[in-house]
């Protein structure tokens, strides 16, 4: 049978081969916890406790400003030591609670476990905005945001991002193979939420014993499990919904638009902590990756751990390294040093070699067309990115530049190493601020 | 060929006359005052005056909403003229020049990573506040050289943009194409500058940059009347060139420089050979 999947798109080497096997570890407390209070896409939250205060596991330390925002939650029992700007893997400083943990790492006695049978949808929504939960795919952009559509888009069709296919990473494989109860109880919650008539959990066909256990798991349950085909970025949003239902999510829409809503498995397993035991999110699975790093592990990390520590703890670096990456490879944020904290949004850390860094100078464009075939929303890499060089805004736009989802795939087959994503980014910049200001 | 010609001749002639009638007819008045604003007016259309070009200024100013003194390129010599054709008093505006406010080239000042995006300083400062370690210094991607519509600005082979005293006209153009504000619209007079964007602590200033501004305070306690140190960073008071050039020796890391001495190290620009009305 032929698998589905999206039209373009490219083939990277996986390099997953590296942590697959190895089952999630949990990691050890490290000495401090810089917990950002920006870690979702969204107002940052705003600090609510104070230098001196002792705050046990799981207390909010941060409030949440607006609808689309969350608040942030201890990641221990400690004492607060710090409310300052810290580097932050957004590349600047911005404002963190720095907590020195006690050792004793008690839960709080706020936390209210939940009976799903006796919730209504809105308590659940509530339930997982207090929790702090966000989409666990790299984005995270506030679950009970998503989960709140305005009640004229029904969703008919619930979609479980079990794809990952972003090379090196495989927290969500192991999170599939190891915690498939904690997925599936999140999943009939979110079902229940949306009432959603089909509900698909989609893997890439490089997980077969995820898609094996799974299925076990599901059988007799109204959960359709279904492989994918190999190719990046089939565990993009719109790339998902194209690959499970045909459909294209339109310029400018959201999935909601077409009836469908896309959550990650990972997110699914928050979900069901958040509602069934009312513990917020301050762990999540994060791949300690690539070539530079002694031993590659899945770890069970608690939000705010240094990075130097996650380094630390996979029996440290075999090199000084070329490349820090938090995040995949394609779609990653590259860190100047190791000193800012694992967030919400931290699916891995990649570490690699100066020889697996590809510096080549940029040439002339030759007009090969391949960003164009490799482009996963159809766009014309190269003419935008010309565009936006230019400045000429108002032609980027028209040429759909907004619609770009920065996945990489130009840049990644561009023969003349041509920085198309950086230059799209940046016309995308100056349309925002062009709408902004008229 | 009588026929020819006839005919030929017949369509010119109506053709000519269509065209006078409808040329008296339908003339779109036009202020000559516009007109002879125009001819004055440098024409680099670099919309310093707020308007698209010089086209539009002129408009403006024969319908008086606007200052005679907004044209910086054409400096005191266009003010002048344009008073004469509108008939009013000149307000000469003083003649300004941007000015690079870094001597932190590749030599002289780290980088936090190694940058191979676009060649554009705004894209290059959406990366982690940019490659160059100081948050302030001069990127060095020519992003203010390629805005500059009077080719003032020149590029060091280290990667430091440096403004030509006599071509900049002070439009402004780099001051807004700049992400990292280190360039300044300084009085064309005065010629000492504090060549520093930072206003990081000095032991911070030291680790990235060997020529910056550590915030010693010994230029305002040399010449207090010509510096001021306002977070780290000293600037001079300008309009007192006379008194401010006595503190340039005293520097520790020579970051106040005299533009009358010639330009930063590096630049092909020539020195300024005016006679140095201040070193007696």
């Amino acid at each position: 049978m032929k698998l589905k999947t999206f039209t373009g798109g490219i083939h990277p080497p996986d390099n997953k081969q590296w942590s697959s096997h190895k089952a999630i570890e949990d990691c050890p407390l490290p000495a401090e916890f810089v917990v950002p209070m920006a870690q979702h896409i969204g107002a940052p939250a705003v600090a609510s406790v104070e230098v001196g205060q002792s705050v046990s596991k799981g207390q909010e330390i941060g409030s949440a400003k607006g609808f689309v925002s969350v608040p942030v939650h201890a990641p221990t029992s400690g004492e607060v030591v710090a409310v300052e700007s810290r580097p932050h893997p957004w590349g600047t400083s911005l404002p963190a609670v720095v907590i020195k943990p006690d050792g004793e790492d008690c839960w709080s006695t706020d936390l209210q476990p939940g009976d799903p049978g006796s919730l209504t949808v809105d308590e659940i929504v509530e339930k997982v905005r207090l929790a702090g939960v966000v989409g666990m795919g790299g984005a995270a952009f506030p679950a009970h945001v998503k989960m709140s559509p305005p009640p004229e888009k029904k969703i008919s069709t619930l979609i479980f991002n079990g794809v990952e296919c972003e090379p090196y990473l495989t927290a969500d494989h192991r999170m599939m193979l190891e915690e498939p109860e904690r997925i599936l109880q999140g999943v009939a919650l979110l079902q229940y939420v949306f009432g959603a008539e089909r509900v698909v959990i989609g893997i890439e066909a490089n997980k077969p014993d995820a898609i094996a256990l799974l299925e076990k798991e599901c059988a007799g349950a109204p959960v359709e499990i279904l492989p994918l085909q190999v190719k990046y970025p089939q565990g993009a949003e719109k790339q998902l919904i194209a690959a499970v239902t045909g459909r294209e999510v339109p310029s400018g829409g959201l999935p909601m638009d077409i009836g469908v809503a896309v959550h990650n498995v990972s997110t699914a397993a928050a979900v069901a902590d958040a509602v069934l035991f009312g513990r917020p999110l301050i762990e999540r699975v994060c791949t300690v990756t690539g070539p530079a790093i002694r031993e590659p592990k899945n770890l069970l990390i608690r939000i705010g751990t240094p990075l130097s520590h996650l380094v630390q703890v996979c029996g440290g670096l075999t090199e000084d390294p070329g490349k820090i990456v938090l995040g995949g490879p394609m779609m990653g944020f590259t860190q100047l040093d190791f000193d800012v904290p694992a967030t919400r949004g931290t699916s891995g850390l990649l570490l690699l070699r100066d020889e697996d860094v590809d510096r080549q100078e940029e040439g002339p464009c030759i007009r090969c067309s391949r960003c164009v075939q490799a482009c996963p929303m159809h766009l014309l890499p190269t003419t935008i990115a010309a565009y936006s060089r230019r400045d000429l805004v108002a032609e980027a736009s028209e040429y759909c530049a907004m619609d770009c989802i920065e996945c990489g795939c130009c840049s990644y087959v561009c023969p003349a190493r041509i920085p198309l994503v950086q230059a799209i980014r940046y016309g995308k910049a100056a349309i925002l601020a062009k709408k902004r200001s008229s | 060929m009588l026929a020819a010609i006839l005919s030929l001749g017949c369509i010119g002639l109506v053709a000519a006359i269509a065209l006078g009638f409808a040329a008296k007819k339908f003339a779109v008045e036009v202020d000559p005052r516009e007109l002879a604003a125009m001819e004055v007016l440098p024409g680099a259309n670099c919309g310093a005056c707020g308007f698209p070009g010089c086209a539009g200024y002129a408009k403006a100013l024969v319908a008086g909403t606007i200052d005679l003194n907004q044209c910086p390129p054409g400096g005191a010599d266009v003010v002048a003229k344009l008073a004469r054709i509108l008939g009013v008093e000149a307000s000469a505006s003083e003649r300004q020049l941007a000015v690079v406010l870094c001597q932190g080239d590749n030599r002289r000042a780290q980088v936090k990573y190694q940058y191979l995006g676009l060649a554009d300083c705004t894209a290059a400062q959406k990366i982690a506040g940019g490659p160059k370690a100081c948050p302030g210094g001069c990127l060095g991607l020519a992003s203010c050289q390629r805005a500059c519509p009077f080719d003032a600005i020149e590029m060091t082979d280290d990667g430091l943009a440096v403004i030509s005293r006599e071509k900049c006209t002070g439009c402004r153009k780099c001051v807004a194409v700049c992400p990292r504000n280190v360039i300044r619209m300084t009085p064309y007079e005065s010629e000492i500058h504090v060549l520093c964007n930072s206003h990081d602590k000095g032991a911070i200033v030291r680790k990235y940059c060997q020529i910056g501004c550590i915030g010693c305070h010994i230029c305002k306690k040399t010449i207090p009347e010509a510096y001021k140190v306002e977070d780290f960073l000293a600037t001079v008071i300008y309009g007192q060139d006379e008194e401010a050039v006595e503190a340039i020796g005293k520097c520790p890391t020579k970051c106040i420089r005299d533009f009358s001495d010639g330009y930063p190290e590096g630049s092909k620009l020539l020195p300024v050979a005016a006679e140095k009305p201040h070193a007696a």
